[in-house]
């Protein structure tokens, strides 16, 4: 069936469009173009969970005894609790015995001193995504790129391949500003005061099955620690690539922005195409102290499954960010096209006065896709301020959710929420809902939501068709012009990114 | 997990002794019990009483209520022709009754249907009920359905001459009260069902409407001043062809309020309007639970719920709509907002959309916040005192939702009502 669409797209082509229109199209209708997966060789450890697993992944990290019994702690609690199934997805059971929960390339055996050492095959992968891991090259596909002065366009990079970091980018700039940024293996060596902290001060051992889970067997992620007063000279990104089959990737990231402090964050995921089902939980704990600012951008395009719905990234994440002190300031923004399935909800925690939260999402499902995705915003702190707008297209036979949480506490005198959750439907075969919880307990404060679902609009679908464009391109074009207020609020490249990417994400979707 | 905490109270339900009746609602009270068995009660951890306690409702024993009966009071909806059947802790009381047959329908009592052989309320008693329990279980529904002992069955064949008036009285302060009514409107009929009163300590209605094509139904209930009241109602309408359903509560103080709605339209080109214009003050607790169903093309429904709430007053609000697979051009609005007088209320609200159709056109919208100061400020500035001048804006919010009753003149008698129970609690 959606062969025969394509073919029929393809001779909708031929009449009368251009030459670029043809290449732009053909260009997009790769369908997943990060499918391809690095042959290398890879250390597994014993397929299973259990406390040796738990303990031979802090083996491998050479990490201290606290952070060893903290793993086990959450090892135990997780033994206890039951997977959550109040979301909105329809998922077979997932075994969690019959999976791999550490897995490294083996030329990785001794960790690389710098990138130089690093196996080529490892940084051939990441040229091939498009993410520079050498410092003088430039994020790959952002046109005018070359024309902004260097130091505006410096992106510092930890890349996690797996289980493990092959490696992170101006290491030692952002030292000289005072900028640690490393992988959170090495975090707990280095500077295990901070890491012990704040690990899990955001985001408990015991939160919910899937972050337990990660605090039982996370292998790796991204530390950073923005120090009091210090604008982070570049922006920092982690690009996540799962590799290795069979195998679940479970990072954990902790950003610490000290007072008055200021970071741009990105992150990056994809994986290859696979037959069988993977499981992804991640962690990532963003705390913020007073007068500080953290920007987080995700693209989440890990594999999404084919279009019968066979394999794909089953993608169970944790996200939160504690405003702990007054006016600290976060700032999620999220563009979800891949995953077979999303259970994520990055939150804000809005402790300190006067503290704000936003959250801008995209999330995209096309073909057997469902996210079940949104946010909590809890207001603790006094004038604490909250912006939420979610932009929720579904496609093909996929189901879309919003699901958050506005929280306005007895304290919280003063606040303020504004929420619009829009839904967009292609075609009647999917499904797009909302599901917002709001709960004001002050008078003071106001609230405001407004959800609308509605379809593509046909009056913008038919000028675009009579300007030339054929009809997936149009509504490529539609759907751009309904995400805008949120992919304005990516940086620069990702925006690029996300923009190629909400087309791709929708082919095959009409005709 | 939620399942285990659910059936709490199997032992009770089990042993539950049923009202004596005739054969087909015997059978049907048997079937509602097998239902209630089988899901349990609500309990404390139920998500779909996330935001009210339902133990009270569903405690073996009552919380005693006093009795409340104001004379300086004017009935309900006194300025309109109406034929009034009075039920007292849940029984009908035939002397302080008018004639039923006065209203141009068919009205029998549900006490003496049992021995009658009235297919039509066979059909009916419990199967709207048992329809609405999927996708979410409403188990203080089907415990009305296994057992109502009184209730009115209402069997529309043309227009009826006047609204019928449900009046509940409330005399025992123990009183544990559940009344079943079953409303038929064949195609093309219409008519008006108004409610009023405290009812019992304890009160647990349920209303199956069963609208056909091209009919017209209409309800409007007040619920008012017996704070120690704990209510639990239920609407479950099934619309077809082109036909209306429009429905409107006034609520003021009780504990717990509890107004279930459940909206199937099932015909191309239904429409259906609920809404309930709410005012509360202390231990009030008041809760509008809405859902429904477009599964054909079309339709139009519209939800409208304002609530004001003062001295630690709760208001809730949970209203989904549910487009199913080929419901086009459904058209589904839905606005849920609430004005906190002081600092010490709560508006918690869960509006929901669950949408499989592309071509529909869904919205609902939500919010929570104090008097608008710019407006209080405009009216004092005019003269007039800061105690009216809120009571005016106070009224003005709650009048939007008024605005949604077709016949004017019980618009008018509704809002001559709320008038002088915001007088009572402004004064």
């Amino acid at each position: 069936m959606a062969a025969l669409d394509k073919a029929k797209a393809e001779d909708d082509l031929r009449e009368g469009v251009d030459r670029e229109t043809i290449e732009t199209v053909k260009a997009m209708s790769g369908s997943y173009k990060y499918g391809w997966e690095t042959e290398i060789e890879t250390e597994y450890a014993p397929k299973g969970l259990n406390e040796d697993i738990v303990r031979l992944i802090s083996e491998k990290n050479g990490e201290p005894a606290w952070m060893t019994d903290w793993r086990l702690a959450a090892y135990r609690r997780w033994l206890e609790m039951k997977e959550p199934r109040w979301a909105m997805l329809n998922y077979p059971e997932i075994d969690y015995q019959d999976q791999f929960y550490y897995a490294k390339p083996k030329s990785m055996g001794t960790k690389p001193k710098s990138l130089d050492e690093v196996d080529p095959k490892l940084l051939a992968t990441y040229e091939k995504l498009g993410i520079p891991l050498k410092e003088q090259m430039i994020l790959a596909g952002v046109e005018g790129a070359e024309q902004t002065p260097a130091e505006g366009r410096k992106v510092a990079v930890d890349a996690v391949f797996d289980s493990v970091s092959v490696g992170t980018t101006f290491k030692e700039e952002l030292k000289k500003a005072g900028v640690i940024f490393m992988s959170i293996s090495e975090a707990i060596k280095e500077h295990p005061e901070l890491v012990r902290k704040y690990l899990g001060s955001v985001v408990p051992a015991s939160d919910n099955f899937f972050a337990t889970l990660n605090s039982a067997v996370f292998s790796d992620g991204s530390f950073v620690y923005i120090p009091p007063g210090v604008r982070c000279p570049m922006e920092l990104s982690t690009y996540f690539r799962i590799n290795a089959e069979n195998t679940g990737q479970f990072e954990r990231t902790l950003i610490i922005a000290d007072k008055g402090s200021y970071v741009s964050y990105l992150e990056g995921c994809t994986a290859p195409k696979r037959d069988v089902a993977q499981l992804h939980a991640a962690v990532v704990e963003i705390v913020i102290l007073e007068d500080a600012e953290v920007k987080y951008s995700t693209v989440q395009n890990w594999y999404p499954g084919d279009e019968m719905g066979r394999g794909g990234i089953y993608n169970f994440v944790t996200k939160r960010a504690d405003c702990r002190e007054a006016r600290a300031k976060v700032m999620w923004t999220q563009v979800e096209t891949g995953s077979a399935i999303t259970w994520k909800y990055p939150s804000c925690i809005l402790r300190g006065d006067d503290s704000q939260g936003e959250f801008y999402s995209i999330a995209i499902a096309n073909n057997a896709q469902q996210a079940d995705t949104g946010t909590k915003m809890v207001h603790l702190g006094k004038n604490t301020r909250s912006r939420i707008v979610s932009k929720g297209i579904s496609a093909g036979r996929a189901q879309n959710t919003y699901r958050g949480l506005v929280s306005i506490h007895p304290k919280a005198k003063g606040s303020r929420n504004y929420t619009q959750c829009d839904s967009l439907l292609i075609g009647d075969k999917c499904g797009a809902h909302t599901v917002p919880y709001i709960e004001v307990k002050n008078n003071s404060s106001r609230c405001e939501h407004e959800a609308t679902t509605s379809k593509v609009d046909e009056d913008q679908l038919f000028y675009c068709r009579s300007r030339g464009m054929d009809e997936e391109e149009a509504v490529a074009l539609v759907v751009n012009g309904f995400c805008k207020e949120v992919l304005q609020a990516l940086p620069m490249e990702f925006a690029m990114e996300a923009q190629s990417l909400v087309a791709i994400s929708l082919e095959g979707s009409v005709g | 997990m939620a399942q285990t905490a659910v059936k709490a109270g199997g032992e009770r339900l089990a042993t539950l002794a049923l009202p004596e009746s005739g054969a087909w609602l015997a059978a049907a009270r048997k079937a509602a019990q097998a239902r209630l068995l089988a899901m349990g009660l609500p309990g404390r951890r139920d998500e779909y009483w996330k935001y009210t306690n339902p133990t009270s409702l569903t405690d073996a024993a009552v919380t005693s209520a006093a009795a409340f009966d104001d004379p300086s009071e004017a009935p309900a909806f006194d300025a309109i022709d109406r034929v009034t059947l009075v039920f007292t802790d849940g029984v009908f009381d035939a002397d302080a009754s008018d004639d039923p047959a006065a209203a141009g329908v068919e009205i029998t009592r549900l006490a003496e249907a049992g021995a009658r052989d009235l297919h039509w309320a066979r059909d009916l008693y419990g199967v709207l009920e048992t329809r609405g329990q999927t996708p979410v279980a409403r188990p203080l529904a089907a415990l009305n359905s296994a057992l109502a002992t009184d209730g009115v069955l209402i069997h529309a064949t043309g227009r009826a001459t006047k609204p019928v008036s449900l009046v509940y009285r409330h005399r025992s302060e123990t009183s544990d009260a559940n009344l079943h009514h079953c409303i038929k409107l064949d195609a093309g009929a219409e008519m008006t069902i108004l409610e009023s009163g405290p009812g019992a300590a304890r009160f647990n209605t349920v209303m199956e409407v069963e609208v056909a094509d091209g009919a017209a139904f209409h309800h409007i209930r007040t619920q008012g001043r017996d704070h120690d009241r704990r209510v639990a109602t239920h609407i479950f309408a099934r619309l077809g062809a082109e036909s209306r359903f429009k429905t409107f509560t006034l609520t003021a103080n009780g504990v717990l309020t509890r107004n279930e709605a459940v909206v199937e339209l099932t015909g191309d080109d239904a429409q259906a309007h609920i809404a309930g214009a709410a005012m509360g003050d202390g231990g009030f607790h008041h809760d509008d639970t809405v859902f429904i169903t477009h599964d054909a093309e079309r339709c139009e429904s519209r939800q409208v719920f304002k609530k004001v709430l003062k001295g630690g007053a709760v208001g809730v609000f949970q209203g989904k709509i549910l487009v199913k697979p080929g419901a086009q051009k459904t058209d589904g609005y839905q606005i849920s907002q609430s004005l906190l007088l002081d600092d010490d209320s709560q508006f918690l609200a869960k509006p929901e959309l669950e949408i499989y159709a592309d071509d529909v056109k869904c919205s609902h919208g939500s919010t929570s916040g104090a008097i608008d100061e710019t407006a209080l400020f405009y009216l004092r500035s005019r003269g007039v005192p800061e105690k009216t001048a809120q009571a005016l804006l106070v009224q003005a919010f709650l009048a939007e939702a008024i605005e949604e009753i077709e016949d004017a003149a019980i618009a008018e008698d509704v809002r001559g009502r709320l008038d002088a129970w915001l007088a009572r609690r402004m004064g």
